[in-house]
């Protein structure tokens, strides 16, 4: 017998004789709660939240967003952003920067890790994803990476920007799984992002930038 | 790391806890190290948890739990394939020595060098550090705190902040020995200086190693929580990445995390979410430009299913390991995890090292307790932790032969002849009035010849000398008393 079999018989004979439990989950315990009657609430609780957390947030509209996601490199003195290019959004920031004097270097994730993996921890200060959407309970953005957008675009570069259509933001969890279907189909890797990263390992003293981005910026398409 | 670097296996006996409480109480460091980070991780908990919410989501998270165990092999089985259909292989393992063995084969075969590992409490159950280092491939902590204590060859006093019994000072004073750092008690510059050591670390990692959360049955997910991206970046950067987990952890429903997941994240840290919510589904996709190419999962009992053969027991596998129970623990607080010898210290501990190593290895450990009940009421899936402790007792002073459904590795090891003899004297004398009425009289009367020193009691206290007269004949006396006053 291998020891898969060995465990599931012992598991089993352990239960001899006693039925499953019903399944009695009750959604309204982990949604009503966790209610926002409208889309400035849940703004308004995404915002506290994330905030709460270090996370800086630019309120702007579609029309506005390339400037300010320009402005906030400037002012950070960063000449070169990770940003899929070959996406809408890519291409709407390409098409912005064009015949402008002064623009950082756009570029992307296009090859396998394993081509670029020094460049992309030393040398990339920057990044902007899209996001699938947010959660105002828990102030967290949801992240399905893709070809497009790998999982270390998050991750990597000190600075992340994320792209958040405010009627993406939904009221909590549960209710994200069940109205997208998630459990039809899960991604090989879906995230829940809910601030830059850190750690208080020490002394439980708060400190930001541990291994991943010491700075997280939502810029928050409030009209889309 | 070198040889001569590695961390002893086991550090300390846990046959000792009594010894290393009393060393661990005389640490006034450490007294002030614990108390200080258990009273504010007690109140950012009580912060974000209010009790209109609390209680019927503990309630809910105990439904998840129990479901999922009251189904557990057909759960497993399920998760199983729906990970193997993901692309993910999967391992099962009764034994520590086989997990080490199915990760130390994925080493050999990738020719691994170096593994890069993200928190996982199993891991520590495994020693799978030591296990491969003493293959000569180097495995390194990537969590902050794990990092640290690695660094001092030390293990975890605490499941979720390993290197809560440190201050600031103790760490600067690691870095500048280890890392030759300038000496700095500023906690951002030490953060930096171990994330630009493990930086390096990553980009070179052969293996990634995690733990898991929870492990969803209907999707085939593994869910990781964590701050500080070392996780995501274990499991992401090297071309394989080892998950490691308990038998226990499955849920049924990718919804059922929901709650689980509230509980967890605010019990533990007081967060209403960690930074990250990682769910791992499979490996890299060929169009994808990065994640391991290799994912596996390892499945461990490592006596788990002993405790599963007990239905009271079997609760103990509830746990999502949030450490609130330890928190919240009187004598956690004062002695701190070390002294407990355990992988997993304080109440959980308690009530799971039995079965993991043995109740003769862990013979104190259900008595290292007040049974003030902090430890259940916080639980967040009402783990009945005072009402097992009580048990293992119980199943500790059995005569070892005594015959049970559900034998435990080491019972009885606390089981003396004399003390259960003496037992059998107090039943006699307790059910017998005749018995019972001459032994009052007796101790009474020669009340003054009680011993002056009387073990441990009369360290601190005064010795105990029985009244002059029984509570019966007092209370004979103020009856009779009453009756001829009614007369009169």
């Amino acid at each position: 017998m291998s020891a898969r079999e060995r465990i599931l018989a012992k598991l089993r004979s352990g239960l001899a004789g006693s039925i499953p439990r019903p399944d009695d989950f009750e959604p309204a315990v982990v949604t009503e709660p966790w209610r926002y009657p409208d889309r400035a609430a849940r703004i308004e609780r995404l915002v506290e939240l994330m905030s709460a957390v270090q996370t800086r947030f630019e309120r702007t509209t579609r029309a506005d967003w390339p400037t300010r996601v320009l402005d906030l490199l400037e002012a950070r003195g960063i000449d070169r952003l990770l940003v899929a290019t070959g996406m809408a959004h890519g291409a709407r920031l390409a098409a912005h920067i064009e015949g402008l004097a002064k623009a950082p270097s756009l570029f992307a994730y296009d090859r396998p890790i394993e081509a670029w993996k020094s460049e992309l921890f030393d040398s990339v200060p920057a990044s902007l994803t899209t996001t699938r959407g947010a959660i105002a309970a828990t102030g967290s953005l949801i992240l399905w990476p893709s070809a497009d957008e790998p999982r270390l675009m998050s991750l990597v570069p000190p600075l992340h920007i994320a792209l958040l259509e405010a009627s993406r933001i939904q009221d909590n969890l549960h209710e994200v799984i069940e109205t997208e279907g998630w459990a039809a189909g899960m991604p090989t890797n879906a995230l829940l992002i809910s601030g830059p990263s850190k750690t208080a390992d020490i002394e439980q003293v708060l400190a930001y930038g541990a291994h991943g981005p010491a700075e997280l910026v939502v810029v928050l398409l409030e009209d889309a | 790391m070198n040889q001569a670097a590695r961390i002893p296996a086991v550090e300390l006996s846990s046959r000792q806890l009594k010894a290393n409480a009393h060393e661990a109480l005389n640490d006034a460091q450490l007294r002030t190290n614990m108390r200080t980070a258990m009273d504010s991780l007690i109140a950012k908990r009580l912060a974000v948890m209010p009790e209109a919410e609390r209680e019927p989501l503990r309630e809910l998270g105990n439904h998840v739990r129990a479901r999922a165990l009251s189904k557990l092999p057909e759960l497993l089985e399920r998760l199983e394939a729906r990970l193997t259909a993901n692309g993910v292989q999967v391992h099962w393992a009764e034994t520590v020595e086989e997990a080490n063995a199915v990760v130390l084969d994925i080493a050999r075969r990738r020719r691994a060098r170096a593994v890069i590992k993200g928190k996982s409490m199993v891991s520590e159950e495994m020693e799978m550090n030591e296990a491969l280092e003493a293959e000569g491939i180097e495995s390194l902590e990537s969590d902050m705190g794990e990092y640290i204590i690695q660094l001092d060859h030390e293990k975890p006093t605490h499941i979720i902040m390993p290197a809560i019994h440190k201050n600031a000072r103790q760490v600067a004073k690691l870095f500048e020995q280890h890392l030759g750092e300038p000496y700095t008690e500023d906690v951002d510059e030490l953060i930096q200086t171990g994330r630009r050591v493990l930086r390096k670390k990553f980009l070179d990692a052969d293996i990634g190693v995690s733990g898991v959360n929870f492990a969803i049955a209907e999707t085939g997910t593994l869910l990781l929580v964590e701050n500080e991206g070392n996780g995501r970046m274990s499991t992401t950067v090297p071309p394989v990445h080892i998950a490691v987990t308990g038998i226990e952890k499955v849920v049924e429903n990718l919804r059922d995390v929901v709650p689980l997941l509230s509980l967890l994240t605010r019990s533990a840290l007081g967060q209403p979410i960690t930074t990250y919510v990682n769910m791992i589904s499979g490996p890299r996709k060929a169009e994808e430009r990065d994640g391991p190419e290799e994912v596996h999962l390892v499945l461990l009992d490592n006596g788990r299913s002993q405790a599963f053969m007990d239905a009271e027991l079997r609760q103990t596998l509830n746990c999502i390991r949030c450490g609130a129970c330890m928190n919240h623990c009187p004598v956690y607080t004062r002695i701190g995890g070390r002294a407990y010898g355990t992988v997993y210290p304080g109440p959980i501990g308690a009530i799971i090292s039995p079965h993991l190593v043995g109740l003769e290895n862990a013979p104190d450990h259900p008595s290292a307790s007040s049974l003030c009940g902090a430890c259940g009421e916080v639980c967040p899936v009402k783990i009945p932790i005072p009402d097992i402790l009580r048990r293992l007792r119980e199943e500790n002073v059995k005569p070892p032969a005594a015959a049970s459904a559900h034998p435990l590795r080491g019972q009885g090891s606390k089981y003396s002849p004399g003390e259960r003899s003496l037992w059998r004297m107090w039943v006699r004398l307790y059910t017998s009035p005749r018995l019972y009425r001459a032994f009052s009289f007796a101790l009474t009367r020669l009340r003054r010849l009680t011993p002056a020193r009387l073990g441990p009691w009369t360290l601190n206290h005064a010795p105990p000398r029985p009244a002059s007269r029984s509570l019966h004949e007092l209370a004979r006396e103020h009856l009779d008393h009453d009756r001829r006053g009614a007369d009169r």
